[in-house]
């Protein structure tokens, strides 16, 4: 049986939670809580709300998700 | 997280693998134009319950039937029905088996009677691409060296790669790390190692890429309405060559 594999999508920050974790409004509309990626922690990458930022997130669960790019 | 498997693993997963090609070719003897997906279905359930394992789909995330009956436009995951195949269908079958506590998940796309020259260079091509992207399952290379392998050869007759489905790897679950996706670039993606399982499954559709998931929640069709097709091997990562744990030669001798 074939997988589904993980979604990328574009959203903005709207709110910065404890644990980098943040609220990101989709371009579709839904807002999903994500964290950010380990990556951009490494690399001590900030993301502050109104951040355009890529979204990674998994078919199996739309309600979370990995920032994993933040746009200029 | 990626688990590599030990020789005894492989070899457990050597059996579900030869159970679940056994299971083709049984299901692959009854594609006759009359006979229903649902009858089909039937005799996959029964042929590996009787050799002692589970069907690994039923009840998988709630997916109500032992095997994915994909008929023509549909892609993957088609549900069995009272749909009577008849000539000129291709019809993918995939199936999957929990034996001893692992997995085995491979499938095959069947003509039914005479097809038309189009549906049986898919099956053709599509098969092929799922053999050059086995030859690249080797250590050293990386994942996007399997993926280029089959999207290369499907687009250079015209076909399409579907993106939302991916094969994976297989162990002690159905679905484990990593993605296998039929689509990519050399060099990028998780690197081949010795012991990694994988299922390299070409999703492969003879129009556009695009796709629609159906209203209950598993069906993939073709957005354009043109017949797709599936081949899916379990692969051992290993140096210099795979080990091909799946296989289609009891598909192919008892049609020759």
């Amino acid at each position: 049986m074939a997988k589904q594999a993980a979604i990328e999508k574009e959203g903005t920050i709207i709110e910065a939670l404890s644990n980098a974790m943040f609220r990101v409004e989709l371009d579709n509309g839904h807002v999903i809580i994500a964290h950010i990626s380990g990556k951009m922690r490494m690399h001590y990458i900030r993301i502050l709300p109104g951040d355009r930022v890529r979204v990674e997130m998994s078919p199996y669960d739309l309600t979370k998700g990995r920032i994993s790019f933040r746009y200029k | 997280m990626i688990r590599l498997k030990t020789e005894e693993e492989v070899e457990l997963l050597r059996e579900n693998a030869l159970l679940v090609s056994k299971t083709l070719a049984e299901v692959g003897k009854n594609v006759v134009p009359g006979i229903t997906t649902l009858e089909l279905n039937k005799i996959a359930d029964t042929f590996i319950r009787d050799h002692g394992a589970i069907p690994a789909f039923l009840g998988y995330n709630g997916f109500p039937y032992s095997m994915c009956i994909s008929v023509n436009d549909v892609v993957v995951h088609g549900f069995a029905s009272d749909y009577r195949l008849k000539e000129g269908d291709i019809i993918s079958a995939d199936c999957g088996t929990i034996y001893k506590g692992y997995y085995g998940d491979s499938a095959y796309t069947f003509p039914v009677g005479e097809v038309s020259e189009e549906a049986k260079l898919l099956l053709k091509v599509t098969k092929e691409s799922l053999y050059r992207g086995v030859e690249k399952a080797v250590v050293g290379n990386r994942i996007g060296d399997i993926s280029y392998a089959v999207q290369e050869y499907i687009e250079s007759f015209g076909f399409s790669a579907v993106r939302e489905m991916v094969g994976h790897g297989i162990g002690k679950h159905l679905h484990e790390a990593p993605d296998v996706p039929n689509y990519g670039h050399r060099g990028q993606g998780k690197k081949l190692e010795d012991g990694l399982v994988i299922c390299i499954e070409p999703m492969i559709n003879a129009g556009e890429k695009s796709v629609l998931i159906s209203d209950d929640g598993w069906t993939v069709t073709t957005a354009d309405n043109k017949n797709s097709a599936h081949f899916e091997l379990m692969v051992v990562v290993r140096k210099g060559k795979p080990d091909v744990l799946s296989t289609f030669k009891y598909i192919e001798n008892d049609n020759n």
